[in-house]
C-alpha cells in the first residue's frame, strides 16, 4: 500500500492540561525568607543586629561625649542619667566608648565577611572547578594552614605587624577565608557535574562565566550561612586580641580593650566590665542565632 | 592501612616543617629586631649581643641552625630573660597548663556528651530546648568574659572560691569551668545532631522491630555510632582549650604556659613566642594525627573508603 501526503490531515490541536501551576511559584529566596520569618530566635537576632548597626552609625553623633574626652574630676562614677554606663578611671563616658566599640566590632564583621566572600569563594571556586593537580595543590595549602588553630596564626601575624585596627583587618584577610574556601570547593565539586554546566559548556560559555554565573549563585545558600557564622568568630577574635593587648591602640576603645581595662578595678567597679561584656555576648548571640536560623532556612535538606 | 598511616605521618611532618619555616621567617622580618627598645644601646654592646645570639650570621645559616637545634629539642634562649631558655619556660609552664586543660577537657566531655544525648532523645521537648539554649549561650560567651564574671560573682560576691593563683584543688574549679564552657556547648550540639542522624537510620528501625529493649538500642546501636564525630572533634577541642588558656591563665594568674606565652607577647620576647608556637604546633599536629588514626580504627567505614581510593 502506498501512502501519500493527501491521506493525512492534521488534527485540530487539543487543549489539554496535564500539569497546571495553581499557585505563583516561590523562588528559593522567597521560600527561605518565609522559613526564616517563622524562627523567632533568628528574627530577634536579625532585629538586634539592625538595631546595633543603627546605634553604631548614629549613636556617636548624638552622644554629647567623645570616646577620648577625659574628665579627671569625674572618674569612676556609676551609671546615672548623665552617664548611662558610668565613667571609667579617666572620667571617660563608658556608653560612648561602648558605642565606638560597636563600630569597631561591626567593621571587623564586615571586613571578615568581605574577605570570606571575595577570597574564600574565588579560591574555593577555582580549586573545585579546575580540579585535578591545581585543586590538589590549592587544597594542600589550605590543609597546612589548618594544621594549627587560626588564633595562633592571628597572634603570630599580629606580633609581627604590630597592634592596630588596620592590622587586624589585614590579618583577618590573611586567615579567615579558609573554611569558606573548603565549603565552596566541596559544593562546586559536586555541582560541576550537573547537566546545566554541560549545557553552558556546549554553547561555548567561558569557564569564568560558568563559575560566576552558574556555579557560585547555586552555592549561595552555604556561602551565606558560612559568612554569617564567620562574623561572630571574627568579632570574638578582635575582642580576644584586644584583651591580650594585641588589638586596637589607646585611646580607641573596642569591647575587648574595655573588658580588659575593667579587670583591674573589677572588685570595686564591676559595671565597667558588665556593659562591654553584655555587648560582646549579645552581639555574638544574635549572629549565632541568625546563622543557625539561616542554615535551617537555606538548607533544602532540612525542609519538612 | 599501613600505607594510610605512613602517608598521614608524612603529611603531618610537612605541615610541621611549613609552620616552623613560616614562624622563623616571620620573626626575622619584624622591623627593628628584638634589641631596639626605647633605650639606645651603645654600639659595642649591641654588637656583642648580636654575636651572642648569632644575629649576624647569614639568614639561611640561622635557619639551618634553628632546624638542627629543633630536632635536638633545643628551642634556644629567651631574648628578655637572661639565663632562661625556651625549654625551661615550657618545662615549667606546660605541666600546669596540661593539668588544667586535661580537667577542662574531661568536664566538656562529661557534660557535653550526656547533654547532647538527652536533647536528641527528647527532641522538640523542653529538655532539648533547654540544652540547646544553654549551648548557644556557651558558644556566644567568650572564655575571658565567662572567667571574669565567675571571678566577680563566685569569689568577690559569694566568697566561695579563691579568685586567683594556683595550688589547691579549689583553685582549679573556676578556670576549668571558664575553659570548658565553649567546648562543652559545642560537643553538646555535635552529639545531638549526630544522635539524631543515627536515630533516623534503618538499622535502628530493625533493632526496634526485633523488639530489643530501648536501653540496648540507645547504648549499643545509637550512642556507639553517634560518638564518632565527637572523637574527631578532640583535635579542635584541644586547640580551643589551648587558645582559651592564653586569657584564662592570665585572668586567674595561673603560672602556666598560656600565661607565659601572653607575657612574651607583651614583652616582644621573640624566641619565646616562636618556640612556644612551634611547641603548640607539634602538640596539635601530633594529636590530630592520633585522632585520625584512632578514627580509622574505630570506624570500619573509613578503612573501606581509604581502600577504594
Amino acid at each position: 500500500m502506498h501512502f501519500s501526503a493527501e491521506m493525512f490531515r492534521p488534527l485540530p490541536r487539543e487543549k489539554k492540561s496535564t500539569q497546571e501551576i495553581v499557585r505563583p511559584s516561590t523562588t528559593y529566596w522567597q521560600d527561605a525568607w518565609r522559613r526564616l520569618k517563622k524562627n523567632p530566635l533568628a528574627m530577634a537576632g536579625l532585629a538586634f543586629i539592625i538595631f546595633l548597626l543603627l546605634l553604631a552609625t548614629f549613636g556617636p553623633m548624638i552622644s554629647p561625649y567623645s570616646y577620648s574626652d577625659q574628665n579627671l574630676l569625674n572618674t569612676f562614677k556609676g551609671p546615672s542619667t548623665k552617664h548611662w554606663f558610668g565613667t571609667d578611671n579617666l572620667g571617660r563616658d563608658v556608653f560612648t566608648r561602648v558605642l565606638y566599640g560597636a563600630r569597631i566590632s561591626l567593621s571587623i564583621g564586615i571586613v571578615a565577611s568581605l574577605v570570606n566572600f571575595v577570597i574564600g569563594v574565588i579560591y574555593g571556586g577555582v580549586a573545585g572547578y579546575v580540579g585535578g593537580k591545581v585543586d590538589n595543590v590549592m587544597m594542600r595549602i589550605v590543609d597546612i594552614l589548618y594544621g594549627i588553630p587560626f588564633l595562633l596564626w592571628v597572634i603570630l601575624l599580629m606580633v609581627v605587624i604590630g597592634p592596630g585596627l588596620i592590622n587586624i583587618y589585614i590579618v583577618l584577610g590573611v586567615v579567615y577565608w579558609l573554611p569558606m574556601a573548603r565549603i565552596v570547593r566541596g559544593q562546586i565539586l559536586s555541582l560541576k557535574e550537573q547537566e546545566y554546566v554541560l549545557a553552558a559548556k556546549t554553547i561555548g560559555s567561558s569557564s569564568r562565566r560558568i563559575l560566576l554565573r552558574h556555579l557560585i549563585p547555586n552555592t549561595m545558600g552555604p556561602i551565606i550561612v558560612t559568612m554569617t557564622l564567620a562574623i561572630p568568630e571574627a568579632i570574638f577574635t578582635e575582642a580576644f586580641l584586644s584583651f591580650i593587648g594585641l588589638g586596637v591602640s589607646a585611646p580607641m576603645a573596642s569591647w575587648g580593650t574595655l573588658a580588659s581595662e575593667a579587670l583591674s578595678s573589677l572588685k570595686s567597679h564591676p559595671y565597667l566590665l558588665f556593659f562591654p561584656a553584655a555587648a560582646i555576648c549579645l552581639t555574638l548571640f544574635a549572629f549565632n542565632f541568625l546563622g543557625d536560623g539561616l542554615r535551617d532556612a537555606l538548607d533544602p535538606r532540612m525542609r519538612k | 592501612m599501613t600505607q594510610y598511616i605512613l602517608r598521614r605521618i608524612a603529611v603531618s611532618l610537612l605541615v610541621l616543617w611549613v609552620i616552623v619555616t613560616v614562624t622563623f621567617f616571620l620573626m626575622r622580618i619584624i622591623p627593628g629586631g628584638p634589641f631596639q627598645g626605647e633605650k639606645k644601646l651603645p654600639p659595642e654592646i649591641r654588637k656583642n649581643i648580636e654575636e651572642r645570639y648569632k644575629l649576624n650570621d647569614p639568614l639561611l645559616k640561622q635557619y639551618g641552625d634553628y632546624l638542627t637545634n629543633l630536632i635536638h629539642w633545643d628551642l634556644g634562649p629567651s631574648f628578655k630573660y637572661k639565663g632562661q631558655t625556651v625549654n625551661d619556660i615550657i618545662e615549667k609552664g606546660f605541666p600546669i597548663s596540661a593539668a588544667l586543660g586535661g580537667i577542662a577537657i574531661m568536664i566538656s566531655l562529661l557534660v557535653g556528651i550526656p547533654a547532647g544525648i538527652i536533647s536528641a532523645l527528647r527532641q522538640g521537648r523542653w529538655p532539648d530546648y533547654l540544652a540547646m539554649f544553654f549551648s548557644t549561650i556557651g558558644i556566644s560567651v567568650p572564655s575571658f568574659i565567662l572567667a571574669t564574671l565567675l571571678m566577680y560573682f563566685i569569689s568577690y560576691k559569694l566568697h566561695l572560691l579563691p579568685s586567683a593563683l594556683w595550688g589547691s584543688p579549689k583553685h582549679v574549679i573556676m578556670p576549668a569551668i571558664a575553659l570548658s564552657g565553649l567546648p562543652t556547648a559545642f560537643i553538646a550540639r555535635l552529639m545531638r545532631s549526630s544522635m539524631l542522624e543515627v536515630l533516623g537510620q534503618d538499622y535502628i528501625k530493625t533493632a526496634r522491630a526485633k523488639g530489643l529493649p530501648k536501653i540496648v538500642i540507645i547504648y549499643r546501636h545509637t550512642i556507639k555510632n553517634a560518638i564518632i564525630p565527637v572523637v574527631t572533634y578532640l583535635g579542635p577541642l584541644t586547640a580551643a582549650i589551648l587558645t582559651g588558656s592564653f586569657v584564662v591563665e592570665n585572668i586567674f594568674a595561673i603560672p602556666g604556659l598560656g600565661k607565659h606565652f601572653v607575657t612574651s607577647i607583651y614583652n616582644r620576647d621573640y624566641t619565646v613566642i616562636m618556640g612556644v608556637t612551634v611547641f603548640y604546633s607539634i602538640l596539635l599536629v601530633t594529636l590530630n594525627l592520633l585522632v585520625d588514626l584512632a578514627y580509622a580504627v574505630i570506624d570500619p567505614r573509613i578503612k573501606l573508603f581509604e581502600a577504594k581510593e
